[in-house]
């Protein structure tokens, strides 16, 4: 049975024919919209790769059945810098060293992009960290990682007391 | 995973009519199913698509303290709503020591109480498992049972039940709304889940259609908000399932425990609630000596299944912390960080 179903993504509408039900948002991405960038790790929900937000969410794309989806608006790590300008987040994962061999690395930011738009963390590593623990890294760059979601929020903070707050 | 048909009904009745037949389950967010689906342990032939059924996503607090929580509520919008973790502050606590702040944002209250047991031999589709495939024996008897039950198990079964929010909703007598073919109907929290006995497949007394509607809290609940705990023991920090926790609520009047309630959770089949350990409780005085006698009657009947005595003594250990950091009265922010109670920084008594 074919379902369709319609997303935007990155901004985009597209209209989607599904031909098989189990099929996930990971595997739609990757396999029909060739959008390569959000990782399939563990497929499984346990190591945050995989990570897109959906309508402004952050969520295990693996998780999460693509029919069950209909008239979302989803984010990928391809729709976050603006032209060839870096994210504030890419940009500070490049400068604190957040990764080493990558591959964990767009799920990692696109969980920071959830992280900061839930207001929950703050200028605090350790909640940072705590925020963090669904995104798993292999090469264990931590360190790097927390203090680059760290120095954009320091950031954030920093332009909100400059009055010119805008949400990533 | 095998293929099945997709549903997406649009109201209540056509669900629990479509989910009635034989092969049919319910679809929330699928953060549990689509794994089980994966690793082949769920084979449904026909998901019910529920998370576009009207009215069942909302919080709604009633005039006398009540709440009532839509079965669609995602878990993360639960735990940061402000007026909710006020006034229940240990089911806030509960939910986001739960699971990754990626799986809160999609897995719903009604999905969590249905979640199945964390046991590998359950998940492993070369094991026996009397939960997975009833009459096959349970691999995890004689194997690798560090993290299995030791209250209410059987020789059928000794997987856990491995939901966080569970644990404080027993302790405070929440209800279960149920819609199904005969109507609507109400279930104790503490009786929604069975323990094994000869059936471990048959996990909670929910029949085929019956669907979740909501959750509620009862108005008295609320006396606890300024002494309620959920501490939690996980083999890591962040983002693992419980060895051990306990939820701890008490009221406090007058230097002495006016009520107490405490449940805990990854010890047996269900979230189990210590009735016996709070009635030791009541009239007596917040102190290490009420705490340790509690703690010992609620583990009175506790016995290991495999190589796990350890946990014996570890949840009277969680519950002696719970009390005493509940009695210290609820912390500002929840979470507290660090989260965990072995932690010898801050935040715990």
């Amino acid at each position: 049975m074919h379902h369709s179903i319609s997303l935007t993504v990155n901004g985009v509408q597209r209209d989607i024919v599904l031909s098989d039900p189990r099929v996930t948002l990971l595997d739609l991405l990757r396999e029909q919209l060739h959008l390569t960038g959000t990782k399939k790790g563990c497929d499984r929900g346990q190591c945050g790769a995989c990570t897109i937000l959906v309508d402004g969410r952050r969520i295990n794309a693996c998780l999460a059945l693509a029919a069950s989806h209909d008239g979302a608006g989803i984010t990928t790590i391809e729709g976050i810098a603006r032209g060839d300008e870096l994210h504030p987040l890419q940009a500070a994962f490049i400068a604190h060293d957040g990764l080493q061999c990558g591959f964990c690395t767009p799920g990692q930011i696109m969980s920071a992009l959830g992280l900061i738009n839930e207001g929950q963390a703050g200028c605090d590593a350790e909640r940072i960290r705590e925020g963090m623990s669904g995104n798993l890294c292999r090469c264990g760059a931590y360190a790097g990682i927390t203090e680059a979601v760290l120095a954009v929020q320091k950031a954030l903070a920093q332009a909100d007391m400059g009055g010119s707050h805008e949400k990533l | 995973m095998k293929s099945f048909d997709y549903i997406r009904p649009t109201n209540v009745s056509d669900a629990i009519a479509a989910a009635s037949l034989p092969g049919a389950v319910y679809l929330a967010a699928g953060t549990n199913l689509l794994d089980l689906m994966k690793g082949g342990v769920s084979r449904p032939d026909r998901l019910v698509d529920v998370t576009r059924l009207p009215g069942l996503d909302r919080i709604e607090a009633f005039a006398d303290g009540a709440v009532r929580i839509g079965a669609l509520v995602r878990n993360a919008d639960l735990a940061h709503d402000a007026a909710f973790a006020k006034t229940y502050p240990a089911v806030a606590e509960a939910l986001l020591s739960g699971a990754s702040a990626q799986l809160r944002n999609a897995a719903t209250v009604g999905g969590n109480l249905l979640q199945r047991t964390r046991c590998a031999y359950f998940y492993d589709a070369a094991s026996s498992c009397n939960k997975r495939e009833p009459g096959s024996g349970c691999d995890a008897r004689h194997g690798d049972n560090r993290l299995h039950a030791v209250l209410g198990w059987s020789e059928a079964c000794i997987a856990t039940h491995s939901s966080d929010l569970c644990v404080p909703l027993v302790a405070l007598d929440a209800v279960v709304e149920v819609e199904g073919k005969n109507g609507r109907r109400e279930i104790r929290m503490e009786d929604l889940h069975r323990l094994p006995g000869e059936a471990p497949e048959r996990e909670t007394v929910l029949e085929p259609g019956d669907l979740i509607v909501a959750l509620k809290l009862p108005a008295d609940a609320r006396i606890f908000h300024g002494h309620a705990r959920y501490l939690k023991v996980r083999e890591r920090t962040s983002y693992a399932f419980a060895v051990v926790s306990a939820a701890a609520c008490l009221s406090i009047a007058r230097g002495k425990i006016a009520e107490a309630r405490i449940a805990l959770g990854g010890v047996a089949a269900k979230p189990w609630r210590a009735h016996e350990a709070e009635r030791q409780l009541g009239g007596a005085a917040p102190d290490a000596e009420s705490f340790h006698r509690a703690a010992k009657a609620a583990l009175a009947d506790a016995t290991a299944s495999g190589n796990n005595e350890f946990k014996i003594e570890l949840a009277r250990r969680i519950i002696v912390r719970a009390l005493a950091a509940a009695a210290a009265g609820t912390p500002e922010r929840i979470p507290p960080l660090p989260a965990s109670p072995l932690s010898t920084a801050r935040s715990v008594a």
